[in-house]
């Protein structure tokens, strides 16, 4: 193995790495808006929160990078820089699922907790940013550690489409070049193992640590 | 005759803890005998042991002709001669009522589908709830699972039946109708072995009282010794539990 | 200048869409029936095999779980063919397919698994049942019917991140979509198209694992409700 494989796949890592804390970052706040917008006492937000989610679920996140790549043209824009497209992609991707489960943590507090709050008087504002939001964000924990993983991993798709250069995609290119798809393939395997395992491990360990605190 | 079951100076230990010290009865086909006794005197553990739930460290066992001090004990009989009903009722969630009974009929005695079904509908109307055969266990009370359950012991016509704290969850209403079905089984001759806190209801059906304490039976003796108890340690048991 | 959007062109191309929905959901129904047993197989290995078989079925869960579907495809597909073990791609797909999505199964029915209360068991130990149907009617049918509704998701996931595979060269709807591209450059129409069809088959599949559920589960057809 040449040593200039190796640093090529590293070179991939750190694109994997710059993807998907980007997503994390935007999906994010994009997520947080939606599980909002999903609980909003409006029917008509709280639907559209509902139709994105399902949306964006029911539609590969591949599909979602062309149209992310494309659809910018459309609007104008020269071309798109790969990166760009991918992150954008990821990141409507990434919130749907953040959304999504995020709701699920502000409902599993939100309904026993409500009515107590109201009861102290506070107000709507009050009751969410003290009372259900900080146990929301305690139970959320776990699961989006857990997320992580799943953006990290698909990551891996900005290599088609996009071509954005990141693990997969340096992987691919060497493999083009060396035919060992065992050994290139394997250990760009063995990166992402490197990168999501923790992560798994970690997700696990605060849902044990979440399930003793309740019982 | 010889006794359907019979301690013989049994030890029963989880590790290095004892937990039955030497217990030695036996009890008579046909009889009904009630043990009382303080929590973790180890009266489940009796029972548990009688139908080979948990294995025995010293002297003897029989049930229903089956050494269970020996390590070749034949399961599969010794199931069908004992039912056993527990305190959280066991019901199997995803069956109905009637296939809940009919399960063991149809995969352990072999039985066709109609026939496991007969056998469930009627051991199902013995316990008062033929109209309940179709209902999940989730739609039925706590008292009406429990009935269910016994019925699903019946099904396979044992000759020994052991009930741990069968009532303990039930609020006192349905707790009657539960014990009123071990009534009729008592009165229809049924040999059986109960782990109970209802005084008055051991007084009535129980031909024999085991009171248990610390892993040893302390006293033991027919329905009157609950009212007339000869150790200070049964008498200050009865005031607690009334 | 505003786009104009043209669907015509691609539309024209409406039989080749049909027939690459149609391979993706042939790959989806045999990866997802072999995965199923896969996974269920694995799941009873780790919740009650010796200790050598749980550390191999742990490894493997968590080997598959925690790198990309894309990889494990490329190292398979492509590392099979450089040692010059040649099968149909289809075929070579499915497999990459299982193996993936048999990891997510096994953690799903093992956690079914582990959610049948000893008391269950230990009841239907007491009416005489042997250990395989103890097994059977007592802990999988529960456990499955508990965990269906996440099984699902999984499946149809599955089906979604299956476009990935068009990357090895198999003609599934992602795929053909290339070559509409290609003759069309009509590429935003085209990623519209595939977004609607795929939307479509993901109400479709969870259509017809709803029908499934209802007709399987006699309990959930009857209340509607959760195991
Ligand atoms: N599997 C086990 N491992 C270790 N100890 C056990 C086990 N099962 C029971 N014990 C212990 O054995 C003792 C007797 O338990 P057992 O359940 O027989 O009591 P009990 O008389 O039925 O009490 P209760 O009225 O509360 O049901 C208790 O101290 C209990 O902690
Ligand atoms: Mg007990």
């Amino acid at each position: 193995m040449q040593p200039q494989f190796l640093l090529s796949l590293l070179d991939g890592v750190l694109g994997t790495i710059v993807l998907s804390v980007l997503t994390f970052i935007c999906g994010g706040l994009a997520g947080f808006v939606v599980a909002l917008a999903r609980i909003s006492p409006l029917r008509s937000v709280s639907f559209a929160a509902i139709a994105y989610i399902q949306v964006f679920q029911g539609i590969p996140l591949l599909v979602q990078m062309g149209l992310a790549y494309f659809g910018p043209i459309l609007l104008g824009f020269e071309s798109v820089p790969p990166l760009a497209a991918a992150a954008l992609a990821m990141s409507v991707f990434a919130s749907a699922y953040l959304g999504q489960i995020w709701y699920g943590c502000l409902i599993s507090v939100a309904k026993p907790q409500w009515e107590a709050a109201e009861c102290l008087g506070l107000t709507r504002w009050q009751r969410m940013t003290r009372v259900v939001l900080p146990q929301a964000m305690r139970i959320a924990t776990p699961p989006t550690v857990g997320f992580l993983v799943i953006i990290v991993k698909n990551t891996s798709v900005s290599s088609l489409v996009v071509g954005y250069q990141e693990l997969t995609y340096n992987a691919k290119v060497i493999n083009n070049a060396t035919f060992e798809p065992f050994l290139y393939f394997g250990l760009a395997g063995i990166f992402y193992f490197l990168i999501c395992y923790p992560l798994s491990v970690q997700s696990r360990a605060l849902e044990r640590k979440f399930n003793v605190g309740t019982r | 005759m010889s006794a359907l079951v019979k301690f013989v100076d049994m030890h029963k230990s989880f590790g290095d803890l004892e937990i039955l010290k030497g217990v030695t009865f036996s009890v008579e086909r046909g009889e009904v005998v009630a043990i009382i006794g303080q929590s973790g005197s180890g009266k489940s553990t009796a029972l548990r042991c009688m139908d080979r739930l948990e294995t025995i460290q010293g002297g003897e066992l029989w049930v229903c002709g089956h050494a269970l001090h020996r390590d070749d004990v034949d399961l599969k009989a010794l199931r069908r001669d004992v039912g056993i009903v527990f305190q959280s009722y066991n019901l199997f969630p995803h069956l109905t009522a009637e296939q809940n009974v009919a399960l063991a009929p149809r995969l352990v005695a072999s039985k066709s589908h109609a026939e496991a079904s007969d056998i469930a509908q009627a051991v199902l109307s013995k316990v008062g709830l033929a109209e309940k055969r179709a209902a999940y266990p989730e739609q039925l009370s706590g008292g009406q699972q429990q009935r269910v359950a016994i019925a699903r012991s019946l099904a396979m016509q044992p000759k020994l039946m052991l009930f741990d704290e069968v009532t303990s969850a039930l609020d006192p209403k349905l707790t009657g109708e539960v014990l009123r079905v071990m009534e009729r089984l008592a009165a229809d001759g049924m040999t059986m072995i109960l782990v109970t806190h209802e005084m008055q209801f051991a007084r009535n059906v129980a031909d024999r009282v085991v009171y248990m304490r610390d892993g040893r039976i302390h006293e033991m003796g027919g329905p009157e010794i609950l009212i007339k108890p000869q150790t200070p340690e049964l008498a200050d048991f009865i005031t607690h539990e009334q | 200048m505003a786009y104009e959007f043209d669907f015509q062109s691609v539309l024209a191309y409406a039989p080749m869409f049909l027939q690459g929905a149609w391979t993706t959901l042939i790959l989806t129904f045999w990866a997802t029936l072999a995965g199923f047993v896969l996974g269920t197989l694995c799941a009873v290995a780790r919740t009650g095999g010796p200790r050598w078989l749980r550390l191999l079925v742990g490894g493997y869960v968590e080997v598959i779980r925690n790198t990309p579907l894309l990889i494990q495809a490329y190292f398979l597909i492509f590392g099979l063919a450089s040692i010059g073990a040649r099968m149909p791609i289809m075929l070579g797909v499915v497999i990459a397919m299982v193996v993936n999505i048999g990891s997510y199964t096994t953690e799903v029915m093992r956690a079914g698994i582990e959610s049948i209360k000893r008391g269950q068991i230990e009841a239907a130990e007491c009416l005489g049942l042997s250990r395989a149907q103890i097994f059977l009617h007592v802990v999988l049918r529960p456990a499955m019917e508990r965990v269906y509704p996440s099984l699902v998701s999984l499946y149809v996931l599955l089906m979604l991140g299956s476009s990935v595979l068009s990357a090895v060269g198999v003609e599934e709807l992602f795929g053909v979509s290339n070559r509409v591209q290609s003759v069309t450059y009509r590429n935003f129409e085209v990623f519209i198209v595939l977004g609607v069809i795929y939307l479509a088959m993901t109400l479709v599949l969870r259509g017809v694992f709803w029908a499934l559920g209802q007709l399987i589960f006699p309990r959930r057809r009857r209340l509607g409700t959760a195991l």
